[in-house]
């Protein structure tokens, strides 16, 4: 038995124990969903069972180093673990900006203390972290942000105004760019802070969404206070943090239609329509428009596990991680069109415990942001002629 | 298993590729379709793939070959599909060499497999029949006579028919779709040769009343022999294809960055650079599942089958969008002879057809998921 096949073993048998059974099979709604943090909300006490257990094991985090709390496995090992995850039909232990994002920024740029500080907590699910990018003025154009931060010696001082920032309500800290050089060109004038949510003077007002939710809140900062220790990077150089952070997130939104991915479409399409004499989908227009659907999701699949051993080899194009955003985001959003004419009239419904107030409708909806959050389908592809395809004035 | 080139599947594909490059230029073809050259490829090539260990990059050390696995045979047909050297790769080093290497007894074995993987002999997979891949509905009838078996039937788009030293027919027989081991010369074996659109050769065989022996039967006759054949052939023509997509797409971003209008190179108009962006994932996406697919038949996973189709579908999607977005970006010259992207885009065309086209892999998708 190889290595590999003895932690298969001993990841199956753990998982076996120590996964509740709350927290198997798919996500019924977002009550399921695990984001840790000061204020953690757990639907079951299975779930924060599952939190504390994949926590305190570093599984939340399974390739960062076991001395940041983190699994310390392989990328083979890490695989094994994602498999076995999968073969039980476990729900994630956590959903974490904080894992997806600050942490391996954290890992490339942070000094030693803020990386003892930070990870472990990161790990456990403890601290819940939210992403200071976008402002009224500088959506694709992100590098012309005008927050402010005036250096006070030994801190400084913040004023301005971001926007579309995911669950600042609900975030403890906020990793934020702000601008502490007004006469540098402009993505020389950018640093990279660190700062809790409840430091006087930051006010969040969330944005009603088509949906009719509000993941995306306006964040306000007034003369608010940021310690110098919390610099990640060089000053002034905080936009190399940024985009090294930004391909982290735009890899992170092309996988999130996989990784959400409920039931598949196939099963959610034969339980509304039915199948006709020959065991088809008793519509064929739309049961081939799902196959290709589901033969591009496959594949999708692979290029995201390409990616991720060409990253560990070495051998990836930085710029890849567009790609895989784009892809993903235009994938998903024909996943969520589908499912929407798979569930035709049932779908519809807004409200009522039937269909987990509308639950199907409002996932629709919500998905029309993934190819604009994290920098639009048209950024990406601009990004991929400039820096892959190496084409003129791109 | 890391989904990546090992650095020795790497060092195949730099070998192969200029091998490839050096022997079998894209003029090689027009020769060989200017001259109608009365082969359609060339023999020398097919002995020079022999010398360079490709030709028998799945078969056994044992019978002259290089051992190699499917990730291997999809680096060459990677490697061929750049070049769109009309070559026995594909219908005698894996498809026949499957079968027999599967099916074959002893015999069988020494008689081809070390011919094949020298580059010295010719083999074809005699599959289908009608207009489109339908291997659930072949009627070519195996039936027992004697102590052999009687042939008999009409083949289609039989790929190096017309200069096949030995067939591998599949056809029905009371038990099940067999694989059958035919000397194209034994009686009531008649052939035409049709030249396709890419300049490359197809067949289409009569079998009438064709008496074989009992051990022409590879393997059993229950459908398994030629599910294998085709999930390596599947495949690594997806892999041949994704070969001349890329190699289309790169003409092309080199014409986007040379060709001049209004007084700057076309490539930086927006237009033209966000297709040349979104064709470019296209075709990265499906080489992941290629190289996806061509391991799981390695592992003997059980998905292998599922991922080769959409390999395969994928392949035909994307790779027709490379041709037609080649022919597109290039212009009028895109429509000339001259120019070679005319090339690819038929080339594209017969691989699309060949082994099942997208909509025939998304069928499959759509019943293993049991819709």
């Amino acid at each position: 038995m190889s290595d590999l096949d003895g932690f298969r073993a001993e990841t199956r048998a753990w998982l076996e124990v120590n996964c509740p059974p709350e927290v198997r099979g798919p996500m019924d709604s977002e009550a399921d969903s695990i984001w840790g943090g000061r204020d953690a909300v757990f639907k079951t006490p299975g779930h924060r069972l599952w939190l504390e257990r994949m926590g305190a094991r570093g599984w939340t985090a399974p390739e960062w180093p076991r001395a940041y709390g983190g699994g310390g496995l392989s990328r083979e090992e890490a695989k094994v673990l994602a498999s076995e995850l999968r073969r039980i039909k476990a729900q994630p232990a956590l959903l974490s900006f904080g894992v997806w994002m600050l942490g391996p920024a954290l890992l490339a740029f942070g000094t030693e203390e803020q990386k003892v500080r930070f990870l472990p907590e990161i790990v456990r699910g403890e601290i819940r972290w939210c992403q200071g990018y976008s402002e009224p003025g500088a959506g694709s154009d992100l590098a012309g942000l005008q927050t402010r931060a005036v250096d006070q010696g030994d801190h400084w001082i913040v004023n301005g105004q971001k926007i579309w920032t995911s669950y600042a309500d609900k975030a403890d800290w906020i990793f934020c760019l702000v601008r502490t050089d007004t006469d540098a060109p402009k993505h020389l004038g950018i640093s990279f802070v660190l700062f809790d949510m409840t430091t006087p003077g930051v006010t969040t007002r969330p944005i009603t969404l088509i949906s009719g939710k509000s993941p995306f809140c306006e964040t306000f900062f007034d003369d608010v206070r940021v310690e110098k220790e919390n610099l990640v990077g060089t000053l002034n150089r905080g936009w190399d943090v940024a985009k090294y952070l930004l391909a982290h997130e735009r890899t992170m939104i092309g996988a999130m239609g996989e990784i959400g991915a409920g039931r598949p479409l196939g099963e959610v399409a034969k339980d509304s329509l039915g199948l006709d004499d020959l065991g088809r989908l008793d519509d064929p227009m739309l049961r081939a428009r799902i196959a290709e659907m589901e033969a591009d999701a496959i594949a999708f699949r692979a290029a995201l596990e390409r990616t991720g051993d060409q990253v560990k080899a070495g051998q990836a194009h930085p710029a890849v991680a567009s790609m895989l955003k784009y892809y993903g985001s235009e994938l998903n959003k024909r996943r969520h069109e589908l499912l929407m004419a798979a569930g035709g009239a049932e779908a519809l419904e807004w409200e009522g415990e039937r269909s987990h107030d509308g639950q199907a409708a409002r996932d629709w909806l919500r998905t029309k942001a993934n190819s604009i959050e994290g920098g639009t389908s048209e950024v990406q592809l601009n990004i991929l002629a400039k820096h892959i395809l190496k084409l003129p004035g791109a | 298993m890391p989904l990546i080139l090992t650095e020795e599947q790497t060092m195949l594909a730099e070998t192969a590729q200029g091998f490839l490059a050096e022997q079998a230029p894209l003029s090689s073809l027009r020769t060989l379709r200017d001259t109608r050259d009365p082969d359609g490829l060339s023999r020398d090539l097919w002995r020079g793939f022999g010398e360079m260990g490709l030709a028998g990059v799945i078969i056994p050390e044992a019978y002259g070959g290089s051992g190699l696995g499917a990730v291997e045979a999809g680096v060459v047909a990677e490697a061929v599909g750049r070049s769109l050297a009309p070559s026995p790769f594909l219908s005698t080093g894996l498809l026949a060499a499957r079968a027999l290497i599967d099916g074959g007894d002893a015999a069988q074995k020494q008689d081809w497999l070390p011919r094949f993987a020298a580059g010295e002999a010719i083999a074809a997979l005699a599959l289908d029949e009608g207009a489109k891949h339908r291997p659930d509905k072949i009627q070519t009838r195996a039936e027992r006579s004697g102590n052999g078996w009687k042939l008999k039937g009409s083949k289609a788009l039989v790929v190096n028919g017309h200069i096949a030293d030995v067939l591998i027919v599949a056809a029905l027989t009371d038990d099940g779709l067999g694989l059958f081991l035919v000397d194209p010369k034994a009686s009531g074996v008649s052939c035409e040769r049709t030249i396709m659109v890419d300049a490359q050769n197809a067949a289409r065989l009569d079998l009438k009343e064709v008496s074989v022996d009992a051990d022409a039967l590879l393997g059993p006759a229950d459908g398994s022999g030629l599910d294998r054949v085709l999930n390596l052939g599947r495949a690594a023509l997806a892999a041949e294809m994704s070969g001349a997509a890329q190699a289309a797409f790169e003409t092309t971003l080199a014409y986007l960055r040379d060709r001049k209008q209004f007084g700057k190179a076309i490539g930086e108009f927006q237009a033209l650079q966000h297709r040349a962006a979104h064709l470019y994932s296209e075709i990265e996406i499906t080489r992941a599942v290629i190289l996806k697919a061509l391991q799981a038949i390695d592992a003997g996973a059980a998905d292998a089958a599922l991922l080769a189709s959409v390999a395969k579908a994928r392949a035909g999607k994307s790779g027709e969008l490379a041709v037609q977005e080649a022919v597109q970006m290039h212009g009028g010259v895109g429509m000339t002879d001259e120019f070679d992207v005319g090339l690819y885009m038929k080339r594209m065309r017969v691989a699309s057809e060949l082994f099942g086209d997208a909509g025939f892999h998304a069928e499959r998708v759509a019943k293993a998921g049991g819709y």
